[in-house]
């Protein structure tokens, strides 16, 4: 179907499809995640993603389709844990852990009384983009450039607003709005990656590019940009992997985002400042 | 002294026996206070007179217990047009799990004051290079915040509200632990805003001396207003407006 023909491993059109597929969450879940690890939310996406697993549970009880029901799901909860932190109710961290377990135990009693376990419910708990198809990849593609749209439109507000939140409130930004669009626009981003990275590896794709990129880059935009290059790459190289040696392909790309940040935190903080060294070791070994 | 012109204008700050008790401890006990477009003013007073819990029921972050604070002729908490106050915090408490660089931060003070869903002009830039000249950060707009020292974060975040080219600049305590050449160009800064743009500055301060000579009212505060006036008379009055930690509280208690 597709005109372009791509060498080995991208050489079929389900291939294609999960490239595609996957390279759009490489670049619009880092970038929100950008936002999310400076207001010290790194797991919000991890307990949306349990909620949304409570959409997904519900979804094929109703016989409605499971990416559909997520997405309702998702956004109310991100949008109550941000009630919740924004009124003070809970902290941050504990207005996460109530919509986490709550929608995790919601998923899991839906999923039992709609049929158990099955091949599709693992799916989306793991991901699995080489089964994406025509349909599901372009509402993957549709949700993830109403995502960068909006995160373009919104990203100084957003910088202001995660960075001071208080001061950005004494000079009259509209905060409240700022905080609501970002936990919808990152329920949008768990219900379009869960089928490529899965629920429980969703959040790590928001956050661990970003601990790479901060080590790298010099300032909030730049730190954004290595962040989105090497969630590009460890996707692109993770779907490589899992084609030819055949490991899961939402772990498989988690475990390379993570060996990149052993690398980048080890050439940072591990041989640089190592440099000097050699300068003073004889004069230790005198005294 | 204020030309007649300018007393004619507006307040664009104004409070009217304003009191705030946090539980039965009174706080602020009918306090009055107006500032108006071109003036510079300072307040003043002794650790716990009330300076901060007076700020925060001024910009509406606290709600008076009794009396009526307005803002741009409004009730604080109903300021449409919130951009034309700039605000240097006391401590500003700056997310920095990822870098954020001196410009970065500096151009949110345009935000506010132009629409946030604008994109940044050639306008914008020339401003936050201004108020980045005014601080002498001119040569670290490119440095990530959390890598400078103490004094020159806060005179970043002193730039941020110049960015804004604010009407009423509001700063809490914010030259506390600034070395001399900062604090005069500070200096320099505040005078420029009050002259060229007609701008109002309220500095709530331990330490006046570095603008000393520039500012049109004093305000001395601890609990009440115990003084609002010219410096000059304060001074007449026996009170140096440098570092008068020990020597103003003395003064106040001979006021009482």
């Amino acid at each position: 179907m597709m005109a372009v023909t791509l060498p080995y491993p991208f050489d079929y059109v389900f291939m294609q499809r999960a490239l595609i597929a996957s390279v759009a969450v490489g670049v619009f879940a880092p970038m929100i995640g950008t936002f999310l690890v400076q207001k010290r939310m790194s797991l919000i996406g991890d307990g949306i993603g349990h909620v949304a697993f409570a959409g997904v549970g519900a979804g094929l009880l109703a016989g409605v389709w499971p990416v559909w029901s997520a997405l309702v799901f998702a956004v109310v909860g991100a949008l109550g844990v941000e009630w919740l932190r924004a009124k003070r109710k809970a902290s941050g961290d504990l207005a996460l852990a109530l919509f986490f377990y709550s929608g995790i135990a919601a998923g899991v009693v839906l999923v039992s009384v709609g049929g158990g376990l099955n091949a599709s419910v693992l799916t989306y708990l793991f991901g699995q983009p080489l089964l994406v198809n025509r349909h599901e990849l372009q509402v993957i593609v549709g949700l993830g450039v109403a995502i960068v749209a909006v995160m373009l439109v919104f990203r100084r507000l957003l910088f202001s607003v995660v960075t001071d939140e208080d001061w950005s409130r004494v000079v009259g930004l509209p905060v409240g709005f700022a905080n609501a669009v970002l936990a919808v626009v990152t329920a949008c981003a768990v219900v379009a990656a869960m089928q490529i990275v899965g629920i429980l590896l969703i959040a790590a794709m928001m956050v661990l590019p970003v601990a790479s990129g901060q080590l790298i880059g010099r300032s909030f935009g730049g730190t954004m940009r290595w962040a989105i290059a090497i969630s590009v790459g460890s996707v692109i190289a993770g779907l490589a992997v899992s084609r030819i040696w055949g490991p899961a392909p939402g772990g498989t790309i988690v475990l390379i985002t993570a060996g990149v940040f052993a690398f980048v935190a080890i050439v940072k903080r591990g041989v640089a400042p190592r440099l000097p060294l050699p300068v003073d070791e004889p004069a230790e070994q005198e005294a | 002294m204020a030309e007649p012109a300018r007393v004619a204008d507006a307040p664009l700050l104004e409070g009217e026996g304003v009191t705030f008790a946090y539980g039965r401890m009174r706080v602020l006990e009918g306090v009055d206070l107006s500032i108006r477009p071109g003036e510079f003013v300072a307040l003043v007073g002794p650790n716990g007179s009330g300076k901060s819990t007076l700020l925060r029921v001024l910009l509406g972050s606290l709600q008076a217990a009794a009396g009526r604070v307005r803002l741009f002729g409004e009730a604080p908490e109903h300021v449409r047009d919130r951009g034309r106050l700039g605000y240097v915090p006391q401590r500003p408490v700056l997310a920095s799990e990822v870098p954020a660089t001196v410009a970065e931060i500096v151009a949110t003070g345009r935000l506010s004051r132009r629409g946030w869903w604008r994109p940044l002009g050639a306008a914008d830039r020339e401003a936050v290079g201004h108020a980045l000249a005014s601080v002498g950060l001119d040569g670290m707009a490119d440095r990530p915040v959390n890598q400078l020292s103490g004094g020159q974060q806060q005179r970043a975040f002193i730039a941020r509200a110049f960015a804004s080219e604010p009407d009423l600049l509001v700063l809490d305590e914010p030259i506390a632990g600034v070395d001399a050449e900062s604090q005069r160009r500070f200096r320099d800064a505040l005078v420029h805003l009050v002259e060229e743009h007609g701008g109002a500055v309220l500095l709530v301060s331990h330490e006046l001396s570095a603008v000393a000579p520039d500012l049109d009212r004093v305000i001395v505060l601890k609990r009440r207003v115990l003084f609002d006036g010219p410096p000059a008379r304060l001074t007449d009055e026996g009170v140096s407006l440098g570092v008068h930690r020990d020597d103003l509280p003395l003064w106040l208690e001979g006021l009482r």
